[in-house]
């Protein structure tokens, strides 16, 4: 299994070594890039993780943070969640790898190497929330199916690309292109390789957008293997599912793109509210655009104990999808009465906003800080969970953390 | 009565034979190498000369596939119970027990996930394992009621200094 394919590759490279013949790792291996199944099989190790990540599956890796994990601005690779649909692509041959442009809307199919996108098109950076769509599913009642996310599947990072709208003018689009779809470079579960594990996109006008982009860095460097490396659509405010990973085609369709996880259940919520458990009609589901309006308090770690007469400093950060976050609120009374905290503007479009708030509490006892986000639209964070959806999707309920004064 | 002609074919196959023990010989070397190889794989002719050496490493558990300890089938974290083996055999193929460990579902929704495990994501037929899962399944890890809000739990107490 796992144990007789390691020792397979091992054994590889000592007989590379003998016999003095290039095999397909050693020397010629990409910077950056170490194959999967030569790599430990700890899986901080194998993604740089942070030990307090929290593994919710190892096949496919799913990987979710904590909220006091989430209190950088800009948050580094150790703290970002991983989640994939497939199996991490096992080869990546970064030389040779290419960008195409398909579909029934592109005026003529092109091909791009990586390096003609790098040197060809104006480089942007922009930091960018990428939350995943079903991030707090494991609150749901009756229970939704996939990976129970808790809170920890959203984060902030800075990312460096071309812009999409740049390529794409650059290709050529006709002007009946409904959609951008994307195909990339990982495995189904299954190993059947006429199955993609995951083909999403959004509409042309999310695709045209400034802040969506081609990117090939995260945080100044090189993407990490299991965020996208060597390319990914980066399409902030959405599900983060939108943005590729491992980006290898992107077809311009004159329908709704119909990739895998397109349809179905999958991303898609019911297009009208219904009662909890119920069965909904594939038809009557609609696919999720912007994320909702949101929020985490990142500091202090639930849990924390002050003495009486101390002020809590707390911090964290919110985020509305396509839109801005204009207000920031706490309660120490369970929503019974609401304090505002200072709420700085985006760093850019789609990044999210850092709050804070300096607390006094009346007397001893056990509370709540719960944190609660509006947006330009005036639509504010419930307190309770939103409406139910067969898979779980857009929990936006407000995060709260515990406090003790003693 | 000696035939020359049979004389002849004695001493081709007589070279044929040598060719071959050779040959095989030459394979059994090779093999008893390149086994020794597979169970020193830091064994090298240099000394430290492919930087690949440290990234190699061979984990030393035993091949225990099914082995239990507390309850618990080690390879998976599934509990032991009726069904364990046959949701092993069925379920962790694809994809992490994890996975299904984290889902808590009904029979009718266990039963719709396996159709559409079948329909889209390459599953087998089950035949009569799919009645023994799905009792496994909602037996020992059934939906727990939540509300519309559950209370906080685990709350790790420390003191906040700063």
């Amino acid at each position: 299994m796992q144990r007789r394919k390691f020792i397979g590759k091992a054994a590889l490279v000592s007989l590379a070594s003998i016999i003095g013949a290039d095999i397909v790792y050693g020397s010629k291996m990409v910077e950056n890039y170490i194959p999967l199944a030569l790599q430990d099989p700890d899986p901080f190790k194998l993604f740089n993780k942070d030990k307090e990540m929290v593994v919710l599956n190892d096949k496919p890796w799913n990987m979710e943070a904590q909220a006091h994990l989430l209190d950088d601005k800009i948050t580094p690779n150790k703290f970002v969640f991983v989640r994939n649909n497939g199996l991490i692509p096992e080869d990546i041959d970064v030389k040779n790898w290419t960008l195409d442009f398909d579909g029934e809307s592109v005026q003529q199919k092109k091909t791009y190497t990586l390096e003609e996108l790098k040197s060809k098109f104006k480089h942007y950076t922009y930091q960018l929330t990428l939350e995943c769509g079903g991030n707090g599913r494991s609150e749901f009642d009756p229970p939704a199916k996939g990976n129970q996310w808790t809170i920890g599947a959203v984060y902030c990072a800075s990312w460096t690309g071309v812009r999409l709208r740049d390529v794409l003018e650059d290709v050529g689009i006709k002007d009946d292109a409904v959609y951008f779809g994307y195909h990339a470079a990982d495995l189904h579960l299954s190993r059947d390789p006429s199955k993609e594990p995951i083909s999403r996109g959004a509409p042309m006008a999310k695709a045209m957008q400034d802040e969506t982009l081609l990117a090939f860095k995260m945080n100044g460097e090189d993407i990490p293997l299991a965020h996208g490396y060597p390319l990914r659509v980066i399409a902030g405010g959405w599900p983060a599912s939108v943005s590729g990973k491992w980006l290898q085609r992107i077809s311009i369709r004159n329908i709704v793109h119909d990739g895998t996880k397109m349809t179905g259940t999958a991303y898609r919520v019911p297009c009208k509210p219904v009662a909890p458990g119920a069965k909904v009609a594939d038809e009557d589901m609609c696919i999720i655009e912007s994320m909702p309006v949101k929020s985490l308090i990142t500091y202090p770690k639930s849990g924390a104990i002050i003495s009486k007469g101390k002020k809590l400093n707390i911090r964290g950060h919110a985020w509305a999808g396509e839109l801005e976050v204009v207000k920031m609120e706490y309660s120490i009374d369970f929503g019974a009465t609401w304090k505002v905290c200072k709420l700085d503007k985006p760093a850019n479009r789609l990044a999210w906003q850092h709050f804070s708030a300096a607390i006094d509490f009346p007397k001893e006892g056990y509370y709540e800080v719960w944190a609660k986000a509006t947006d330009a639209n005036g639509v504010s964070q419930p307190m309770l969970l939103p409406g139910w959806n067969p898979k779980g999707y857009l929990n936006n309920a407000c995060h709260r953390i515990a406090v003790k004064i003693a | 009565m000696k035939n020359p002609n049979h004389e002849k074919l004695r001493k081709d196959f007589g070279g044929v034979y040598k060719v071959v023990i050779i040959a095989f010989a030459s394979i059994a070397v090779l093999s008893i190498g390149v086994i020794y190889l597979m169970t020193n794989p830091e064994f090298s002719f240099y000394e430290n000369t492919d930087s690949d050496s440290e990234t190699v490493a061979v984990p030393t558990e035993e091949d225990d596939f099914d082995k239990v300890e507390n309850g618990i089938h080690v390879r998976t974290g599934f509990i032991e119970a009726p069904g364990m083996i046959e949701t092993v055999q069925n379920c962790t193929n694809c994809h992490s027990a994890k996975l299904v460990m984290q889902n808590r579902m009904n029979k009718e929704r266990w039963k719709s996930t396996i159709k559409w495990m079948q329909d889209t994501q390459n599953l087998w037929d089950l035949g009569e394992n799919e009645d023994i899962i799905i009792d496994y399944l909602v037996t020992n890890y059934p939906p727990k009621k939540k509300g519309r809000r559950e209370v906080l739990a685990d709350i790790d107490w420390y003191e906040l200094k700063d």
